[in-house]
């Protein structure tokens, strides 16, 4: 009951049939987030649904054309926050690609190794809440855990745990250290114990598996149509994958599988999101092992236009303090130009479109979320389901408000 | 104020100031009434966006909010004591926002956690709302952005320092009718 | 590979819509193509179906507000997941009125992008099944993303301008 609720227009032929209305949101214990669904019930089964969306519009478009270049990062951080140092690389690349920068290797390597770490945080939260609504409580602190230990590591690198603003244009802002490097052997020995535990927990749980195989499916074709991408669309059975497709920070090199589904069930892509985080376990340890090759130390490119300078060289060096200065005064030459730059974020292809002009700000910057385009497929996917098994769809598929509304 | 301690380890909330003799113990009602309200606070999480996930991290294991006697939380808002805003709340949100407090029975507190319920935080737009209190009244603020979940548990301490001594007749006096009256709740 | 498929695309848009291209440039190995705002969904649905193009993935869609030449670009960004290939397609309407066809019957994707787009520029996509505003509250009387309109609320009034300035 409130004040915003869309109307659905009575008919007003008398049917025999009576329907009652419910709203699903906005706020509403089973949505992780701000949705809200008016939903035609005919006892517990959803005749229609009508989604609203736009409850945490923050206007990050129209933030991105006043801000300059860096000062974007912070603003991708709180698009998709549960891996918010994906948004932020896929948004520096863009920028290097826009200027033309060229990455050393090792710096490529240590992205990769970050943005899997955060694809794993990502899938952690989807998957551990896809076992809460199903009534698996116990995975979700479990994993947790688990979280908390990438989160150490991040910390390490960059001082913050959720929203890191990790990482600059050119590269990152300091070297990983030592102490990150042991958090990560660590942890690459410590999560697969208890993810393990928590696969046996649920991945063949005949109770979970009953409750999830048929809930709120789409089909490959649904699913291209309404324009998926991520474990959605590989759920579904599409192997599109960015990292594959069209390699960034030298993915091509790395060995690893796409798992896709057959039914594009919540089952399928519960299983898509727990193999994918086995297959990042394995694309951090091929990282790691590559970035001991390179030489050490590198972690920027350097370019001093572009690369905002460290902060120690900046108080003791005049150069890099005029460099500094320039560009946090937006005095540097921004070539013109439009480019596109995706990445697989955690929800899938993970877009910026920025057009600009030479001048300090982005003249356009559309952020293509993938979150926005796949949930206007969820009144489709739970027409004719239970009202229990809408909660869990819509946690299976991952919708995070604030990529959702942007 | 001493703690009696029962193992080692574990110790028992300190009893409020009062006379104590052979079988009884006697305090004021006001004291009584806080000490338990104190320690049993159903929090309404209003989890909005990144500070929603700090939450969890609080709620879940490691941090673990049920120390605190709050891990029961209550969605529906006319059973909960204390409002949680936990991220940015936007024009079309506001309305609604409004509705699950005045939904909330008295006595009912409000906790405004990160920069965004603040103060809008960074995304002073047209479609933010620039801070909750604007709509309604909030007691403690936790800044950050997000905060830590630390940051989130000193919040409730400090909420439940508020519980603990606030007078049983002050949601009687005018002051705070005149307060609510500003906000233009009944 | 990438090369040819890019030219076939060429190609078979040449052949068939000459008439309608304003402009064909590759930024950033990007094929872009201006065209006409006349026959762009029956454009997108000849790259959707042409055996060499088989445009069948909506990447996204946006506005552009260019406010000196008086102008909203509209941006489809089509994709063949099969040959990998990108392609986007501007076309160009005018500011005071810009109304071009939906896309939605092609695309069930489109529709949620295209209200955004409406919300944001006021672009009326004719033929659309729900265009309302989706992501700003409903009795908003601006487009928002328009370059003239500021990013700040003009009603607020705890802010000093005097010292920072806005």
């Amino acid at each position: 009951m409130n004040v915003n609720q869309p109307v659905i227009e009575q008919e007003e032929k008398v049917e025999e049939k009576q329907y009652s209305y419910l709203n699903l949101g906005p706020t509403h214990p089973a949505t992780h987030g701000i949705f809200q669904n008016v939903l035609k019930m005919d006892g517990e089964i959803i005749v229609e649904a009508e989604p609203t969306i736009g409850y945490i519009h923050r206007a990050f478009e129209k933030l991105a054309e006043r801000r300059p270049f860096y000062q974007i990062t912070p603003l991708t951080d709180r698009m998709n926050y549960c891996s918010s140092p994906i948004n932020n690389m896929g948004w520096h690349m863009t920028v290097e690609k826009l200027i033309g920068l060229e990455i050393p290797k090792r710096v490529q390597y240590l992205r990769v190794i970050i943005m899997e770490l955060a694809r794993i945080s990502d899938h952690i939260i989807c998957n551990t809440i896809i076992g809460q609504d199903t009534g698996a409580t116990t995975g979700f602190l479990y994993l947790f855990q688990m979280r908390e230990k990438i989160y150490e590591i991040f910390e390490e690198i960059c001082g913050a745990r959720l929203t890191t603003n990790i990482g600059r244009i050119g590269g990152l802002e300091r070297d990983i250290p030592q102490k990150a490097w042991d958090k990560i052997d660590k942890f690459l020995v410590e999560f697969p114990i208890a993810f393990k535990e928590f696969t046996s927990l649920l991945e063949r749980n005949r109770i979970f598996m009953d409750r999830t195989i048929g809930c709120g499916p789409i089909s490959a074709e649904r699913a291209l149509s309404y324009s998926f991408s991520g474990p959605n669309l590989r759920a579904a059975g599409v192997d599109y994958d960015v990292r594959v497709m069209t390699p960034y920070s030298s993915y091509e090199e790395f060995d690893f599988i796409i798992p896709v589904g057959s039914n594009g069930d919540t089952y399928d892509r519960f299983m898509v999101r727990q193999e994918e985080m086995w297959q990042s376990l394995s694309i951090i340890k091929q990282a790691i092992e590559k970035v001991k090759k390179e030489p050490a130390g590198i972690f920027s490119a350097r370019t001093p236009e572009f690369c905002l300078p460290p902060k120690e060289e900046v108080y003791n060096d005049m150069e890099a303090l005029i460099y500094h200065f320039k560009i946090v005064m937006g005095e540097t030459e921004i070539p013109k130009g439009e480019v596109y730059h995706c990445v697989e974020g955690g929800n899938g292809e993970l877009g910026f479109y920025l057009i600009s002009d030479g001048g300090r700000t982005p003249y356009r910057l559309q952020f293509r979320r993938p979150c926005f385009i796949y949930y206007q497929a969820y009144p489709e996917m739970i027409k004719g389901s239970m009202l229990s098994d809408a909660v869990i769809t819509m946690s299976s598929m991952n919708v995070i408000a604030g990529e959702l509304d942007a | 104020m001493e703690s009696t301690s029962i193992q080692q380890g574990i110790t028992v909330g300190a009893k409020p100031e009062g006379y104590e003799g052979a079988g009884f113990f006697a305090t004021s009602l006001d004291k009584v009434v806080g000490l338990a309200r104190k320690n049993s606070i159903w929090p309404l999480p209003f989890a909005t966006s990144c500070c929603g996930i700090e939450f969890m991290a609080t709620m879940a294991s490691h941090y673990d909010l049920a120390r605190f006697g709050s891990e029961r939380l209550s969605f529906s808002p006319r059973q909960a004591d204390l409002l949680m805003v936990m991220g940015t709340i936007a024009k079309k949100m506001g309305p609604i926002l409004r509705q699950v407090y005045e939904q909330m029975a008295e006595p009912r507190w409000v906790i405004s956690v990160g920069a965004c319920a603040c103060s809008g935080g960074i995304f002073d737009t047209y479609s933010v709302l620039q801070g909750i209190d604007r709509i309604i009244p909030v007691d403690v603020y936790v800044p950050g952005c997000p905060p830590r979940p630390e940051q989130i548990i000193d919040g409730i301490l400090k909420i439940q320092h508020l519980v603990e001594t606030e007078s049983l007749r002050r949601r009687d006096s005018e002051e705070y009718k005149a307060m609510l009256n500003k906000y233009g709740i009944e | 590979m990438e090369g040819s498929t890019q030219d076939k695309v060429i190609t078979a848009l040449k052949d068939r819509y000459e008439d309608q291209i304003l402009h064909i440039d590759t930024p950033y190995d990007f094929l872009t193509v201006s065209l006409k705002k006349e026959k762009i969904v029956e454009i997108i649905q000849f790259l959707y179906n042409h055996p060499d193009t088989k445009f069948q993935y909506l990447t996204t869609l946006c506005g552009i507000h260019y406010p000196e030449l008086n102008q909203i670009a509209v941006m489809y960004q089509l994709h063949n997941l099969v040959a990998n290939q990108r392609i986007r397609l501007k076309i160009y309407l005018p500011a005071e009125n810009p109304v071009t066809p939906t896309i939605t019957p092609i695309f069930a994707g489109a529709n949620w992008l295209e209200r955004e787009t409406y919300d944001f520029f006021g672009v009326i996509f004719e033929g659309h099944p729900n265009l309302k505003r989706i992501l700003n509250v409903e009795d908003m009387i601006i487009f928002p993303l328009r370059k003239e309109f500021p990013l700040e609320d003009q009603r607020r009034e705890d802010k000093n301008d005097t010292m920072f300035g806005r």
